[in-house]
């Protein structure tokens, strides 16, 4: 279970909130009303003040890095820091397994970043999140800029992943996608997080 | 030794050959003519300076003296370290962090210089201390300030990368391994260069400067070797002290990275 304890920043309001195992938030709302601001703040990528813990371990107890392996947010921009996609990879064996499935056909993870597209990019950007195995994803709007037939290969697979047992918390400007997806929706607006009505 | 002692009129003549660019300049409205003179004017009147302070420093080899120009001389190279980037930390670091790094390469490289190559007595005999400590200032200083805007230009341009990174677990140093990479580098290229390319493109200014004096070349040689070796091993020293000094101010304990520390001119 992931348990947010008072989590504050500027511009974020204290937002408390627990997630059972196994289950999809969504969160949306206006741009700079906050989202991305709320999922920064549960990876510790900004300093904020607050209680973030996950099955009863508090993020203080352990190091920054093994938190973010556990807690992991995709940004809606991917960055990728050398040429070659599959040296993003820390286990490109186990991320081929999944690539037709997210739409890939021949082998892309030898070749440049160059030359993939930005739905490409974003596809990417999750998997090589998702096949680190961490307990809880936060994402970003990872599905803008893909069409609805590969917008449902992507939430297929993370319907799949949710059912084993990991936390999302998805960033959406889609009513649809997050009625699909989320068992909980909440919407942010100037800061402040609110559960909309089911 | 030979050494041919210049009179002020062999400089004035030197000087002619400026005076005849300007008066080419204002026949031809090149508009460059009042820089030169500038420019010029401002070269002989500060050296002259120097000279004047110099000559005075060496007559007392004071320790206190010597330390005091000594700090003098790094307090304004920090200045000028922090005047040529666009990015700077904010509050003291902003200023500090070039003239720690400067401080420390400076004095270790100096002190070790003095106390086993040149056998100065005594060690902090300014007619040695200073010229030695101007020199590995002067290139510490442009090798820091190259490395420090290089990497403080790719920390902040290339936040999506280092922050996908550490968003995946990677630990703060392994996300900025290729833009340190590449400051020390841009720092370090001067250097090599300058080494690489001794006596075959041009003779070394000090070298140059020592053979026209009379001294014998293999002996200007000798020197100008352990002069690279001594700016070499400072700009270095310097520039690696300075990439330490930035990696930790860009981050925190929770390994973030804090670009809010940044200003940017």
């Amino acid at each position: 279970m992931l348990k947010i304890e008072a989590l504050s920043r500027a511009v974020l309001k204290p937002v408390s909130l627990e997630v059972p195992d196994g289950i999809c938030v969504s969160i949306r709302g206006a741009s700079g009303s906050g989202k991305s601001l709320l999922l920064r703040a549960i990876a510790d990528l900004d300093p904020c003040s607050g209680r973030v813990s996950l099955d009863g371990t508090d993020r203080s107890q352990i190091t920054a890095d093994a938190w973010r392996r556990r807690v992991t947010y995709v940004a809606a921009d991917s960055g990728w820091w050398t040429d070659k996609v599959g040296d993003h990879f820390e286990y490109p064996d186990i991320a081929a397994g999944y690539l037709v499935r997210l739409g890939f056909h021949g082998d892309v993870m030898s070749w440049p970043v160059s030359r993939l597209s930005t739905g490409e990019r974003q596809r990417l950007a999750l998997l090589r999140a998702m096949v680190q195995g961490p307990r809880v994803l936060l994402l970003d709007e990872p599905t803008s800029a893909l069409d609805p037939e590969t917008t449902a290969k992507v939430e297929s697979l993370l319907h799949e992943k949710i059912n084993g047992g990991i936390i999302v918390i998805i960033v959406t400007h889609d009513a649809h996608q997050a009625g699909r997806m989320s068992e909980r929706r909440f919407r942010m607006q100037d800061g402040v997080l609110s559960e909309e009505a089911s | 030794m030979n050494y041919i002692e210049l009179s002020y009129l062999d400089i004035a003549l030197a000087a002619s050959l400026l005076t005849v660019n300007a008066g080419l300049s204002i026949y031809y409205r090149l508009g460059t003519a009042k820089r030169l003179l500038v420019a010029a004017t401002r070269m002989v009147v500060q050296l002259t300076l120097v000279a004047l302070v110099l000559k005075a420093l060496f007559h007392t080899v004071s320790p206190w003296l010597t330390l005091l120009v000594g700090l003098a001389m790094v307090g304004f190279a920090g200045r000028e370290a922090m005047a040529r980037q666009d990015r700077t930390f904010i509050g003291f670091w902003g200023y500090g962090l070039g003239t720690t790094s400067m401080l420390m390469a400076a004095a270790i490289v100096t002190i070790f210089a003095l106390a086993t190559q040149f056998h100065a007595d005594p060690w902090y005999d300014p007619r040695y201390a200073i010229p030695i400590l101007g020199m590995i200032l002067g290139n510490t200083m442009t090798g820091v300030s190259l490395a420090l805007d290089r990497l403080l230009a790719e920390a902040d341009n290339g936040r999506a990368r280092i922050e996908a990174r550490l968003a995946l677990g990677h630990t703060f140093r392994e996300a900025m391994q290729e833009p340190l990479k590449s400051a020390m580098r841009a720092g370090l290229i001067p250097t090599v260069n300058g080494m690489a390319a001794a006596g075959l493109v041009s003779l070394p200014g000090m070298m140059t400067g020592q053979i026209l004096a009379g001294v014998d070349p293999v002996e200007a040689v000798k020197y100008q070797l352990l002069v690279m070796f001594l700016l070499g091993g400072g700009t270095a020293l310097g520039v690696f002290c300075a990439m330490m000094i930035a990696l930790r101010r860009l981050t925190d304990p929770r390994q973030r990275l804090r670009l809010d520390r940044l200003r940017v001119e």
